[in-house]
């Protein structure tokens, strides 16, 4: 009994967090109608960081920088928030893998069959970033990742990549992986979650973000889109700020 | 331990397409009616308006409108000699959540199957001789007709408001429209979606090659239209935020924008929401279903009892059901008996994604809707000759791009490094002037003996019932039918000019973490014979006369299109002979 209260107790907790309703009710009669969204999004302001260590920080900021390196037109992954992005998603639902079905037993099954660990992305990065750190002190005179040039870091992260570096506690590849997904997704998703800073990752390839309507350009066959990105939360020429 | 609620004339299994329709047209024939959704009631306004739900990472990526794997998902193996293992976040496909199901967040492609797909195995059989298909191949005759099915598709047509040209008009061929498609008795109910320039030129080169193109019909409307139950839906933006993600324009076809409002009217029908159906009830006998007993989200367990049954959860939802609640004869693979969890399929897609000079074309990638497109279908089903290539079945193709979604659509040509500064300049590069649309070869899945649904022996869902297992591969016949067709889809885009084409064939073993389709099909199939099906023609159960189980779970293998327009007709047809014969006389409408 104790077993299913726990289930059904988890099963809410997400209900709480996702749905528009979190409780089970009877419609009859007419549309159900409440005004206002019921999950409206959050949006993720730079500040403190909410699940890196300062440490993790310095290091992970090294890293979205040679994943997406500054140019002389686009920012790279650090200005654009990239690092910022991954910390709130962590510290949130993707961090503790919540909604996934994380129950035994676990089996490491064929490629096919998908991910079968029980290590979810925030303990992933934890353990990924330590041993990033201890990797490069061991076999680069000392110095922690941030702490080398632009060169010997991509040098280091191709070593990950191709599986020649590996770590002790985790699978650094794995790891790797878990970074070519998060960083881009840190670069192009709407900067309500913390990245694309000032949509540069949108502005960099034309994309024009939530205009939502485009019957005005439909026919416009080969022609540039003429009008610049929109975010959720508007463009800050759009909105003066508070203080 | 459950509580016993008041009686009710029908009880309903999930509200998405296939429960709305049918609430709607047994309500409407005075029956009282309740139907039970396990997920939350969800509409535009208050869950996917057009100020947020542009949000790829939260709908796209993160998955905000599904079935959470935690609430229950599936076990996973290709091979009866393995060990099934969950899919603890989901791939290959897409299990909806909620009221309107996977209405609410499809791309509304709504087809038509071919006329010969509906007598598979007759048809085949006939033009090829039996010994052309494959031994472990288990298609069969779907026990209705295309004919039959007409009326059904029309009226699911018209409570859509579908946008496209007619092929075939009561037999006349009509240019601009599908030639292959089976005879429609009126046109559309609204005039093709406007086509963006890729998918333009993508018809320009296909009529070029000699070949038929055509716009897809397209739930996402055209125009503004108001449908015979009196809703209306406003034209298509084209805004690039339709598959995985509701539609904040009511401009795209769902159960939420053509059906809930009208049905909700109706004093004689409710919704429970946020409660799960565990079981289906039978009495001794075996023969009768007596209701259902369903938990809601507060724990509390109550049984709902009802003179008439009907199941219209998700494909491999209905088949868990009907084998928890222990109807009809589970199939064993190994003697080659039983009916529940047999001819299982899928689809089996492929991609060509094409670099195009950027100094040339500007395609606006972001401009589209989930339907949109110009697509052939001279390779679908048994419109060519298969008897030189050896294999049976095909799908449509067409540049059906529903996206420039930054995430999850930027392309970069092979050999450009996964990050770094020459990755970012390829994604700079060719953002605009490259093509990926995604589903481009759309291709059936046939049945085969050793690919099924069963219960799990080891995995569990949150109240401690067995996951369903599926054991699925890719077999030689779906294999080499996907590289005829995608190298017939590559000349095309070689025609529109790109300077460089990546085929990406569909190759076995089939991969449960790479997105297809969510066209699950098959597990409790329609048929002649009780042997082998274990539904009759009108998608009543065999065994249990007062239950009817709706969807593409009832699909004897899957044809080469999205099946949403074909299982709302089987749902329409289905409510018809409940209306028309079984409420005359409750019983077994087949002898068989």
């Amino acid at each position: 009994m104790i077993h299913r209260r726990k289930f059904l107790l988890s099963a809410t907790l997400w209900f709480v967090g996702t749905s528009s309703l979190t409780h089970a009710s009877v419609i009859n009669g007419h549309m159900p109608w409440s005004p206002f969204p019921m999950s409206p999004p959050e949006f993720e302001r730079p500040g403190p960081w909410q699940f890196f260590t300062v440490d993790e920080a310095v290091a992970i900021q090294a890293i979205v920088d040679r994943i997406i390196p500054p140019d002389p037109e686009t920012p790279g992954g650090k200005e654009a928030g990239c690092a910022v992005f991954i910390d709130r998603q962590l510290k949130g639902p993707y961090g503790s893998g919540a909604g996934l079905y994380n129950l035994g037993p676990f089996i490491k099954g064929t490629k096919q069959q998908g991910p079968q660990s029980p290590l979810m992305p925030a303990e992933l990065y934890r353990k990924g970033l330590a041993g990033l750190d201890k990797y490069c002190k061991a076999n680069l005179g000392g110095k922690t990742f941030a702490e080398l040039s632009s060169d010997q870091q991509d040098d280091v992260l191709k070593k990950v990549e191709s599986g020649q570096a590996k770590f002790e506690e985790v699978d650094a590849q794995g790891f790797f992986d878990a970074l070519l997904k998060d960083v881009p997704e840190g670069f192009f998703s709407d900067p309500i979650h913390g990245g694309n800073r000032n949509m540069v990752g949108w502005s960099m390839i034309g994309f024009p973000g939530i205009r939502y309507d485009y019957r005005d350009w439909v026919h416009r066959h080969n022609e540039r889109y003429p009008h610049p990105p929109v975010s959720i939360a508007g463009r800050a020429d759009w909105t003066p700020h508070k203080s | 331990m459950a509580r016993k609620l008041p009686a009710k004339d029908v009880v309903i299994i999930g509200l998405g397409w296939t429960g709305s329709i049918l609430a709607h047209e047994l309500a409407d024939a005075g029956l009282d009616v309740v139907a039970i959704e396990r997920g939350p009631w969800r509409n535009t306004a208050t869950d996917y308006p057009p100020g947020y739900v542009a949000d790829e990472l939260r709908y796209r990526i993160r998955h905000e409108l599904f079935l959470r794997p935690e609430q229950t998902t599936f076990t996973f193996r290709n091979k009866m000699n393995q060990t099934a293992l969950p899919i603890r976040s989901w791939g290959a496909f897409m299990p909806p959540n909620g009221v309107g199901g996977g209405g609410v967040h499809w791309n509304a492609e709504t087809w038509r199957f071919l006329p010969s797909d509906f007598v598979l195995r007759t048809h085949l059989t006939q033009r090829y001789g039996a010994g052309f298909l494959p031994q472990d191949m288990t298609i069969q005759d779907w026990g209705v007709t295309y004919d039959e099915l007409e009326p059904h598709y029309d009226r699911f047509e018209y409570l859509c408001g579908t946008s496209g040209q007619a092929g075939n008009l009561k037999g006349q061929i009509i240019d601009g429209g599908n030639p292959f498609e089976g005879p429609r008795s009126r046109p559309y109910p609204t005039p093709p979606q406007d086509q963006p320039f890729s998918h333009t030129l993508f018809g320009k080169a296909a009529r070029e090659l000699g070949y038929k193109p055509f716009p897809q019909p397209s739930g996402n409307l055209s125009r503004a239209y108001q449908n015979p139950l009196g809703v209306r839906l406003g034209p298509c933006t084209y805004c690039g935020f339709c598959e995985w993600f509701g539609c904040g324009n009511y401009s795209k076809a769902s159960p939420q924008t053509t059906i809930l409002p009208a049905l909700l009217r109706k004093p004689n029908f409710s919704a429970r929401d946020n409660s799960e159906v565990k079981t289906i009830n039978v009495d001794g006998s075996g023969k009768r279903a007596t209701g259902v007993t369903f938990v809601d989200t507060d724990g509390n367990e109550w049984e709902q009892p009802a003179d008439l049954v009907i199941l219209s959860a998700f494909t491999i939802f209905n088949v868990q059901l009907l084998l928890l609640s222990k109807i009809g004869k589970p199939y064993d693979p190994v003697s080659n008996t039983g009916v529940v969890g047999r001819n299982f399929t899928h689809q089996t897609i492929s991609d060509v994604t094409s670099f195009f000079d950027p100094a040339k074309f500007i395609f606006n990638p972001f401009i589209a809707s989930g339907a949109i497109g110009m697509c052939i279908d001279e390779f679908n089903g048994d419109n060519f000759d298969h008897g030189p290539h050896g294999f049976v079945g095909g799908g449509y193709m067409g540049q059906v791009q529903t996206n420039g979604r930054p995430i999850e659509t930027a392309p970069v040509p092979p050999g450009t490094p996964r990050w770094g500064a020459q990755w970012k300049k390829a994604v700079k590069e060719n953002y605009q002037s490259a093509l990926k649309p995604g589903t481009g070869v759309h291709g059936s899945m046939y049945s085969y003996r050793d690919v099924y649904i069963d219960l799990d022996p080891t995995y569990k869902d949150r109240f401690g019932r067995p996951l369903a297992r599926i054991t699925m591969d890719f077999h030689d016949n779906e294999i080499k039918q996907n590289a005829f067709l995608t190298d017939k889809f590559a000349e095309i885009f070689k025609a529109m000019g790109a300077k460089q084409i990546v085929k990406e064939y569909r190759k076995a073993p089939y991969d449960v973490t790479k997105y297809q389709t969510t066209h699950l099909c098959g597990g409790a199939i329609m048929g002649t014979d009780p042997g082998t099906s274990a539904l009759n023609r009108y998608l009543q159960n065999w065994d249990v006369p007062n239950l009817f189980v709706m969807g593409a779970s009832a699909f004897p293998q899957n044809a080469g299109y999205n099946p949403t327009g074909t299982v709302a007709a089987l749902a329409f047809w289905a409510a018809d002979a409940i209306r028309t014969k079984y409420l005359k006389n409750p019983g077994q409408l087949i002898n068989a």
